[in-house]
């Protein structure tokens, strides 16, 4: 690891002025951010520590919970509110990695960890666009198992390993930031960018940008929510494949339906075509068979993840008939 | 029809066995005794040996009993010190840079950064390295250690994609770590074999511990083509890695001329030979422990990093600590190789094999001597009036391939017991009635007469436990909501091994206690607790009166803990360990007293005396021995006979696995619900640490079965999931509670009784997951690892 | 300030790229707590902070400023095991040894966990206590790995602390 210079934020002005000196990171817990250093990946010369900062979780007036940046998974999964109202949430952060590391890990944190494609992880001996612009991607025609079906490109084809994202996505959650330009508010499902031919810049983040908080809005009042992930072992694995589902059937018909992927794509992966062709359909296989195949139809596979559209498609449909058996 | 389920379960003493036997329960396991043998062949001891006639064979008096580990506390509270555990003053931290091609040379390295960063201490190239002999690698000298006979950065040359090229020493590990990252090398890359398909184009039949493993008789492609029933399968399994958790490590020093080694070894004696010869040194001259290891599994052995850190050492004049990080364990210390293989099996209507056909291919490096003997299962288990028995295997540009727990009949027992299901359906005979029709009365492939061998008590066993359901050519998988439920059985197997350089030294002393040294390992099999418990039985001691040192190259023998030997090892040394004390102490026997006079061959040890072996009540007390002789000790060292036994005998382990999986209907999850094993492998000494041991090898098996797999990319020959995030063996949520069983029957040709127990647990489980995925969903799955995409 | 590590205050080190991990093992000789991969995949190195599991290897030493690390070594009174400890010991919840300490600190959190009624993975329904269940268990501990094989055992001794009435 590089030496760096480490420094506590004391306030989220004080993390501003700091985070825009060059080469400076924020900092959270380090569980992404510290292993990437030590692999020579991410090579700071100065951290922000933000962790200091607020991790409150709060009403807001119009109904939601307003959670902060530096809230850890753990408190955001055990959260009462969290768990009464957005259950997909709860049920997505503990799918992922495991209790030691949700407790350290925090919400910002979370939202910008990186691939763990192992071409991107392998430094010294493999090419990567997203490391190094240009050099071409080795994941491409290698092990490419857990890589991105949706989204990618022909420069990357890693996927965004965040399971709290997916269901954030699904349920319209609001990032906040703050910066040396001010304040601003990005959809979450908006703050990731598609690689392109520019795999190395991840997020609409300006330099010096910081998380302060996700803003979940009200979640849909009598709507079923659940996160369901597909992985190589039963617990502490990275999804191959994922889904959060928010769906609200009124009077017979679907009222109102959010899907949200992970696993596939470089970003929490909003399918909002089939969400649209779902709204006002009878609930059953053939409506959700159809929304999965349009949720699918951009699909593009490597010899290591053809599996992954019919997997998806699978697990899309299992997903919807639950919430929707629940919702009877 | 019983369901265990409940591993607490006492086993019921009234079943199918026809065998006069009591049943004992302790711990979660339990055990079957068997006092009478069954069908067991009961023949003439082998010369030079008389364990046939060792009390202790057919009576084990305290051995067996459930004892917790002796390192247990120290263990749980922490304070056991692993390899990189220990410090020396001055010492300085070691990291490793390594090559990023496959072959080639080293054109330029430039360590001026390096050198400059902060805390450096000392860097090692090809350009300043000593020099230093090559290692002797396994089954090239009695004493090979290491993974390869490469020499050790001895010239600019790059052999595998991941060689250290250079080491750098700083006064901490993220100093080095970073300084290492400064390093900066050119390469000229030549062409490299990094593909199975290329590497194995001109395989040859392979050359492995001294023999060809290649077993042709009769006629079998003529067998097969005219065989009633029949099966032609093709199968392949993937590169696996050990993954000790912890990883490989060793604290040097040199010290007045002694080389001194904290390191983590399944051979302590070995280790320092191997490492002694590189530096053109006396093995005595060379100190090294290893007390606790993190993990063995055939991994711990000698590797360069060894070399590399006592090299640096000695040019720094600093103690170095080398921790590998988990990348660098993958980049240097090798795994298991791919295999490759094809059983055909023919079989008349009555279901007795006519034909047994079990080739392949795998590759090695040209500088070791390990072949996965991948047919060792097929040699042995069972009777086929016809037999082909091959392994080809071709050289690559890769890491040294090395032991892997089972190494052979782990990858091999899979194919052979699936294929056997797959005959047993076109048979429509149940597979356990099957694998008992073709039940050899000797050995298949040598003619030799068994030691002992009741595989088909633990068949039947192991379906009473497990609630077995016959079967005859119809799958009986149901489901149960998403999950397709489904039930499989394998046999298991492993060879009996007892390598030679086994001693002991037994030291009494006038306090009544009793110190037992062997150069032995233990990396969590729990040696020093199974070795006092023999000790102490023969010795006529309380358990809690004998002491055990081991771990430490200075101490008798050459013991390695491998191939599932290293009780047997002991067991002989102790035996002759204990013959040469009771001369000694035959020989304090002063005028007078009783014993006088009587030869050694004459007496044994009881209750704490020399005692006259006819009768027992002829004695006199050890502490009355040592006063009377004016001693407050005695010692006596020997080393244990060459193994005759097994040339004489076919002596091998054997088991029977049954198990339920569940796969989900929608995403082809697989789930182990339910697994039970029984074995046979002569007399148990310890059933918690025994129990153990049968489940880990379990589990392990189940992990290869289900996930794990690494990644080799054949573009470059890189391990591209250096990693435990993104090499995948199971968390404990994937592990269902096992349960496991033995025979116990001792056998009479192994010291003790003993077999070894240590890896006939990674034999099987995968072929009984594979079938029972069979029965669940109608998938013959037959490449490993059974992952869902193959299930969907 | 400092770093209270088992009751004992320490300076954090000067060096910002030093894990805990590394401060403990390294520079204060406390090898108790393993490194297993250094990377967030093994739960070698398990501690707890402020009574919470936490990685230490994942852990920059700086951040923990000012807060209280409870690792292996100071989980026994004296002389006496802890009960967890012994029950590891009664149970064969470990084969080399080198997982073990991770595992313990682990269920030590998991019971507190348990207490305060945090949901996991397998939990069926998120509103409810959590059952003591081997499969609770199980999921909770999976940031454990162990080689050896002794999951059955270490579960064994998980079970029996999590459902003893006190200590």
């Amino acid at each position: 690891m590089r030496p760096f210079a480490y420094s506590k934020a004391t306030s989220e002005p004080d993390a501003i002025a700091r985070g825009g000196e060059t080469a400076t990171k924020f900092l959270g817990a380090g569980t992404n951010l510290v292993d990437l250093m030590r692999e020579g990946v991410e090579v700071p010369a100065a951290l922000v520590d933000v962790t200091g900062l607020s991790g409150s979780i709060e009403e807001t007036d119009n109904g939601g919970l307003m959670i902060g940046a530096a809230a850890s998974n753990t408190a955001v999964a055990e959260s009462a509110a969290v768990r009464e109202r957005y259950p997909a949430l709860t049920r997505a952060i503990l799918s992922g990695a495991s209790a030691q590391i949700r407790n350290m890990a925090t919400v910002g944190g979370n939202i910008l960890q990186r691939t763990r494609c192992t071409y991107f992880y392998d430094l010294e001996g493999s090419r990567c666009n997203k490391r190094r612009p240009g050099e071409g991607c080795d994941a491409i025609d290698g092990f490419n198992r857990g890589h991105g079906i949706l989204g990618v490109s022909q420069d990357c084809i890693a996927t965004h390993p965040s399971d709290m994202c997916v269901a954030l996505a699904a349920f319209d959650a609001l990032v906040h930031l703050a910066g040396p330009g001010g304040r601003r508010i990005v959809p979450l499902a908006d703050l990731h960018r598609l690689p392109g031919d520019t795999p190395d810049v991840e997020t609409v983040l300006a330099p010096g940008e910081l998380i302060t908080s996700v803003e979940l809005p009200a979640a849909p009042v009598d709507a079923r929510s659940t996160y369901r992930k597909v992985r190589d072992r039963a617990s502490y694995a990275f999804a191959l494949v994922s889904v959060a589902a928010v769906l609200r059937v009124t009077d017979g018909r679907i009222a109102e339906v959010r899907i949200a992927l992970g696993g596939v794509a470089p970003k929490p992966w909003r399918t909002r075509e089939a969400e649209d062709a779902l709204v006002g359909a009878t609930p059953g296989e053939t409506a959700f068979v159809r929304a999965a195949d349009i949720a699918l139809s951009g699909a593009t596979t490597r010899p290591g993840n053809a599996f992954k559209p019919e997997l998806m498609h699978r697990t899309i449909v299992a997903v919807l008939q639950d919430l929707a058996g629940a919702s009877e | 029809m019983t369901q265990p389920s409940d591993k607490r379960s006492v086993p019921n003493a009234d079943n199918g066995l026809k065998l006069n036997r009591r049943t004992m329960l302790a711990g979660s396991a339990a055990t079957i005794a068997v006092a009478a043998l069954s069908g067991a062949a009961t023949a003439e001891p082998a010369p030079g040996l008389s364990d046939a006639r060792d009390p202790l064979v057919r009576s084990p008096g305290g051995l067996g009993a459930a004892r917790p580990r002796r390192d247990g506390p120290l263990k749980v509270r922490g304070e056991a010190r692993f390899a990189a555990e220990h410090t020396f003053p001055g010492m300085v931290y070691g990291a490793l840079v390594f090559s990023t091609i496959a072959r080639g040379t080293i054109r330029a390295i430039d360590t001026e950064a390096a050198q400059a960063a902060p805390g450096v201490v000392f860097i090692m190239t090809h350009e300043n390295a000593p020099q230093l002999a090559p290692p002797e690698p396994f089954y090239s000298s009695p004493t090979g250690m290491a993974g390869s006979s490469l020499p050790v950065m001895q010239d600019a040359s790059v052999h595998w994609n991941g060689q250290p090229v250079a080491v750098v020493l700083a006064a901490t590990q993220e100093e080095a770590d970073h300084a290492a990252s400064l390093v900066s090398v050119a390469y000229d890359a030549a062409d490299a074999v990094t593909s199975f398909e290329a590497a194995t184009a001109g395989a040859e039949v392979a050359k492995y511990a001294g023999r060809d493993l290649q077993y042709v008789a009769g006629d079998a492609e003529a067998a097969l083509a005219e065989a009633a029933v029949s099966v032609d399968l093709e199968f392949s399994t993937p590169r696996q890695n050990h993954n000790q958790i912890e990883p490989h490590a060793v604290t040097v020093a040199w010290q007045d001329g002694i080389l001194r080694m904290h390191d983590c070894t399944q051979g302590v004696d070995l280790s320092a030979i191997t490492i002694a010869k590189v530096f053109g040194i006396a093995p005595s001259d060379v100190h090294l422990t290893a007390e606790f290891v993190g993990g063995g599994l055939g991994g711990k052995t000698l590797w360069q990093y060894h070399i590399l850190a006592a090299a640096a050492a000695r040019l720094a004049e600093r103690p170095v600590r080398m921790t590998l990080s988990r990348e660098g364990v993958y980049r240097i210390c090798g795994g298991r190789a791919p295999t490759r293989q094809r059983i055909a099996l023919g079989a008349g209507s009555d279901g007795r094999l006519t034909a047994l056909i079990h080739t392949g291919t795998t590759v090695k490096i040209a500088h070791n001597a390990m072949t996965e003997p991948f047919i060792d299962a097929s040699e042995h288990m069972y009777r086929a009036d016809a037999m082909h028995l091959e392994v080809r295997v071709g050289t690559m540009d890769m890491l040294a391939n090395t032991f892997m727990r089972a190494p052979g009949s782990a990858v091999g027992t899979f194919p052979l017991e699936t294929a056997l299901d797959e005959l047993a359906e076109k048979l429509g005979i149940d597979p356990v009635e099957l694998r008992i029709r073709n039940e050899p009365d000797k050995d298949p492939t040598t003619g030799k007469a068994f030691s002992q061998r009741a595989v088909v008590e633990a068949y039947r066993e192991g379906a009473r436990r497990f609630g077995w359901q016959r079967r005859s050519g119809k799958r009986l998988g149901r489901r149960e909501g998403e999950w397709l439920v489904g039930t499989g059985m394998a046999s298991a197997y492993y060879p009996y091994k007892r390598f030679p350089g086994g001693a002991a030294r037994i030291t009494l002393t006038s306090d009544g206690k009793a110190l037992v040294e062997v150069a032995a390992a233990e990396m969590g099999m729990g040696t020093s607790t199974a070795t006092a418990a023999v000790a102490a039985e023969r010795l006529g001691l309380a358990y809690e009166d004998v002491d055990v040192r081991y771990g430490d190259n200075t101490l008798p023998g050459s013991l390695i803990a491998a191939g599932s030997q290293q009780t047997a090892a002991i067991g002989a040394s102790l035996t002759a360990a204990h013959a040469a004390l009771v001369a000694e102490l035959a020989a304090l026997v002063p005028e007078g007293a009783a014993l006088h006079g009587q030869p050694a061959e004459a007496l044994t040890t009881l209750d704490r005396s020399l005692v006259l072996a006819a009768n027992p009540a002829e004695r006199i007390s050890f502490a009355d021995l040592l006063a009377r002789s004016g001693r407050t000790s005695i010692s006596a060292e020997a080393k244990a006979p060459p193994p005759a036994e097994a040339k004489e005998w076919s002596m091998h382990s054997t088991g029977a696995v049954f198990c339920e999986v569940k796969v989900n209907a929608i995403t082809g999850e697989l789930r182990i619900s339910r697994i039970s094993g029984v074995y046979d492998c002569g007399r148990i000494l310890n059933e918690k640490l025994a129990a153990s041991q049968f489940r880990g090898g379990i589990i392990m098996s189940l992990s290869m079965a289900m996930m794990e797999n690494t990644h080799f990319d054949e573009r470059n020959g890189r391990i591209m999931n250096p990693s435990l995030a993104a090499y995948y063996m199971p968390a404990h949520l994937d592990v269902p509670e096992i349960d496991v069983a033995w025979t116990g029957i001792p056998d009479p040709h192994a010291p003790t009784g003993a077999r070894g127990i240590g890896e006939i647990g990674m034999n099987g489980p995968s072929a009984a997951v594979a079938n029972a995925i069979y029965d669940a969903t109608g998938q013959r799955i037959r490449d490993l690892p059974i992952t869902l995409d193959k299930l969907m | 300030m400092a770093i209270s590590i088992n009751g004992q205050p320490y300076d954090v080190p000067k060096d910002a790229r030093v894990s805990l991990l590394d401060l403990l093992r390294d520079t204060l000789d406390r090898p108790g707590t393993k490194k297993g991969c250094n990377q967030g995949a093994c739960g070698a190195c398990t501690v707890l902070v402020d009574g919470e599991r936490i990685l230490a290897c994942l852990a920059l030493a700086a951040q923990y400023d000012g807060r209280s690390v409870t690792t292996i070594e100071g989980l026994a009174r004296d002389d006496s095991l802890h009960p967890l400890q012994a029950l590891f010991v009664e149970h064969d919840g470990f084969q080399c040894g080198y997982c073990t300490p991770g595992q313990i600190m682990s269920a030590v959190a998991l019971r507190e966990e348990f207490e305060r009624g945090s949901p996991s993975g397998v939990s069926p329904d998120l509103q409810a206590s959590p059952e003591r269940s081997r499969a609770e268990i199980k999921e909770r501990m999976s940031g454990n790995l162990c080689r050896c094989g002794a999951h059955n055992g270490i579960i064994d001794a998980i079970a029996a602390y999590v459902s003893e009435d006190s200590l």
